[in-house]
């Protein structure tokens, strides 16, 4: 089924780490050259819960990504770390794993052990909101002339046709909300995993703010074989 | 700057640098690769601009070679950058000196600081090693 073009889905997904975006800098690699680096703190990621086939309908990892104060967690989050006798972790994230049993609930998955420095993984992270934006911010679109009497400057322009189709297609280009969405970047390579200090550098951006939650996932995609 | 940047920046940072200013004229040590061989090359400049801070601070440096202006950006902390030395302390009222883009001849000569060291004493100057940094404030706690 899977063609070229087509991302083949791995029957084994990996389990992601959880972290926060701390922001950017370069470091030198050994050639000398200058790499641009996002630095991540990774959080505690701590296993909470797993999921079966028999018990769930489907097989999975939960995680619970940071010691916070108990008062920050909502009811149902407090439950889970509470039965375990667990610190107090927020968020809970879920990865699908078929294999579970390497992890033990309870016990922090070592960084190291899932990346390694060279290694593609994907980022998954919340981008920056820019609000209510019109389409040559938002899509790229061209604009009018600024002068010679041109009184459109940044309007939308045209958006379809006349009596043939009679209607506005679906998915057109317009204005509005831009920004503030969850964007996954695939295939950014790992700089240098510190397993001591619990930081991780990618090379270049990641998506939102600084302080910003990052789902980071070994790469499963591959594309042209 | 974040404290944990800070951090990732250090290993990074040089710690032997001379303390070089606008209007400095420096000469950079630069490897450069060449046919698979490596070798170091000195460029002699003005130092016309320093800007940034941490692993990205850059100096930029300006000569005139066969009467073209050549200006080049060093990253001062790259590994690229072997060494720098201190030739001429200058003394100069601008930042950024670029007014000497649009002179010639006579109207680029700099100044020399006045209580500066003397050409043959800067040569001759050891750039401070580490230990001399850390040794440094001891004897101020006496």
């Amino acid at each position: 089924m899977t063609t070229a073009t087509k991302a083949k889905k791995p029957a084994n997904q990996p389990v992601g780490l959880l972290g926060r975006k701390i922001g950017m800098t370069q470091i030198f690699d050994n050639e000398g050259q200058a790499v641009p680096v996002t630095v991540v703190k990774l959080g505690d990621n701590i296993v909470t819960a797993k999921m079966s086939k028999e018990k769930n309908g489907y097989s999975a990892l939960q995680i619970g990504g940071f010691v916070i104060n108990e008062k920050k967690q909502n009811k149902a989050e407090r439950g889970v770390t509470k039965k375990l006798e667990l610190p107090s972790l927020k968020p809970l994230k879920e990865f699908r794993v078929d294999d579970t049993n390497s992890f033990n609930v309870g016990e922090p998955i070592k960084p190291e052990t899932i990346f390694a420095d060279g290694m593609l993984v994907d980022v998954q992270g919340k981008s920056i909101g820019k609000g209510f934006q019109g389409t040559i911010k938002r899509h790229n679109a061209g604009r009018g002339p600024m002068s010679h009497g041109s009184k459109n400057h940044r309007l939308v322009g045209s958006i379809g046709q006349h009596t043939d189709p009679g209607r506005v297609f679906k998915g057109l280009a317009m204005p509005g909300h831009m920004g503030d969405q969850v964007k996954t970047i695939r295939h950014i390579t790992v700089v240098k995993v510190d397993s001591e200090k619990g930081l991780l550098l990618l090379k270049g951006a990641t998506p939102g703010v600084e302080g910003g939650l990052l789902v980071i996932k070994p790469s499963i995609q591959t594309w042209n074989g | 700057m974040n404290q944990i940047i800070k951090e990732v920046e250090a290993q990074y940072l040089k710690k032997n640098l001379p303390a070089f200013d606008v209007g400095d004229t420096v000469k950079v040590f630069v490897k450069i690769k060449e046919g698979g061989k490596e070798r170091t090359q000195g460029y002699e400049g003005v130092i016309i601009k320093r800007r940034g801070s941490g692993i990205g601070e850059t100096i930029t440096v300006r000569r005139v070679f066969q009467g073209i202006g050549i200006e080049r950006v060093f990253l001062i902390h790259s590994p690229r950058v072997e060494k720098i030395t201190l030739q001429k302390q200058g003394h100069v009222k601008r930042a950024k000196l670029y007014y000497l883009r649009e002179r010639t001849g006579k109207g680029t000569r700099i100044k020399e600081r006045i209580g500066a060291r003397k050409t043959g004493e800067i040569e001759n100057l050891q750039p401070e090693t580490e230990a001399q940094v850390q040794e440094a404030p001891v004897p101020a706690e006496h």
